[in-house]
């Protein structure tokens, strides 16, 4: 396998639909990402070397024959495991959680968008996903790849809210951060 | 017909499809979507839009029909049909959609029925039309012409 430059992301995206799996597919690959595209929250924990039932202890460890998988796009509304139940097994488990999550809905529910970026989602898409949305995966992965390469790094608000949380659960997310990130979205 | 004919009458026809609503510019995003690498990319998403839609009224058929009306189920397929609308841009279907999802919400069985006969009429609408936009196309590339760009 000839080996790549660096540029190239492989995003794991989640959606039931699948005419929506096949947009997010093409959406993705216009925008240069490797694409694996499933239909289901356990499918995706599976690729993910994450099986259903077994702890974040016993999971397969990468060096395993398993994809890395730079970013994790799912919808929010899949019968069975849902997308936030799925941004919480990941962000649960230890190998997993750095991997930046990303929602998609095609309802603006305000209380949801909340829900998941508490629950450690890096943002929320409404649908149908633009093209232009594409742009704002990029910098999600280079920050985690970022805090990867040097864990001392001292923590900036935009790269840790998970840990942040985690740390403080009663501590809110930096005002700023979450206006920026509901902002985008008209919750009119 | 000559294929600067047959490219006017595309034009024509597509500006009057989103002009009357019966698109909308994500429809125009799915174009977008589409080159030579992927060169059957709208008709393979719209296809599957038919099929998931045709799919999804028989469904509703079959839950409004039934003794005691399951109003959460009949809400759960006015959401798939309304999110698959949206996706390619189909705006009067998902229009529909919306007024659908309030008859819901009000366990309004008569309204129910009214909003999935408004939706069925509006899917075969849409769905004609957009077998008259490919039809076109493959007529305009079989004359040798390229597909004209709306945007």
């Amino acid at each position: 396998m000839a080996v790549v430059a660096e540029a190239q992301f492989h995003v794991l995206a989640v959606d039931d639909s699948l005419m929506d799996r096949k947009l997010i597919e093409r959406l993705l690959k216009t925008s240069s990402f490797q694409v694996t595209a499933v239909d289901s929250g356990s499918r995706a924990l599976e690729v993910l070397g994450l099986s259903e039932g077994l702890t974040s202890s016993s999971a397969v460890s990468p060096a395993h024959n398993e994809i890395e998988v730079n970013l994790v796009i799912t919808d929010y509304c899949m019968p069975g495991m849902t997308g936030y139940d799925l941004l919480k097994k990941i962000k649960g488990s230890s190998s997993l959680k750095d991997i930046p999550v990303v929602i998609m809905s095609s309802e603006n529910v305000p209380s949801r968008i909340n829900r998941c970026l508490e629950g450690g989602a890096e943002e929320f898409f409404l649908k149908p996903v633009q093209l232009s949305d594409m742009k704002r995966l990029r910098p999600h992965i280079l920050k985690g790849k970022s805090k990867e390469q040097q864990p001392q790094e001292e923590e900036t608000s935009s790269t840790s809210i998970s840990s942040n949380k985690r740390k403080a659960m009663d501590e809110e997310l930096s005002p700023e951060r979450r206006r920026l990130k509901l902002s985008n979205y008209s919750l009119i | 017909m000559e294929s600067s004919d047959l490219q006017r009458r595309y034009i024509d026809f597509t500006s009057t499809l989103f002009r009357e609503g019966f698109l909308d510019s994500q429809y125009t995003q799915l174009q977008q979507l589409q080159d030579e690498s992927n060169p059957e990319f709208v008709t393979e998403v719209v296809t599957l839009f038919f099929q998931d839609s045709e799919k999804l009224q028989d469904d509703l058929t079959r839950t409004l029909d039934q003794e005691v009306v399951d109003f959460k189920k009949v809400a759960a397929h006015v959401h798939q049909l309304k999110g698959s609308s949206a996706s390619i841009g189909a705006q009067r279907v998902k229009n529909v959609c919306m007024a659908f999802r309030i008859c819901c919400e009000e366990m309004n069985r008569e309204g129910c029925l009214g909003c999935l006969q408004q939706a069925r009429q509006e899917y075969f609408l849409v769905k004609s039309k957009l077998e008259t936009v490919f039809r076109l196309e493959q007529q305009i590339v079989a004359g040798g012409g390229s597909i004209p760009t709306m945007w």
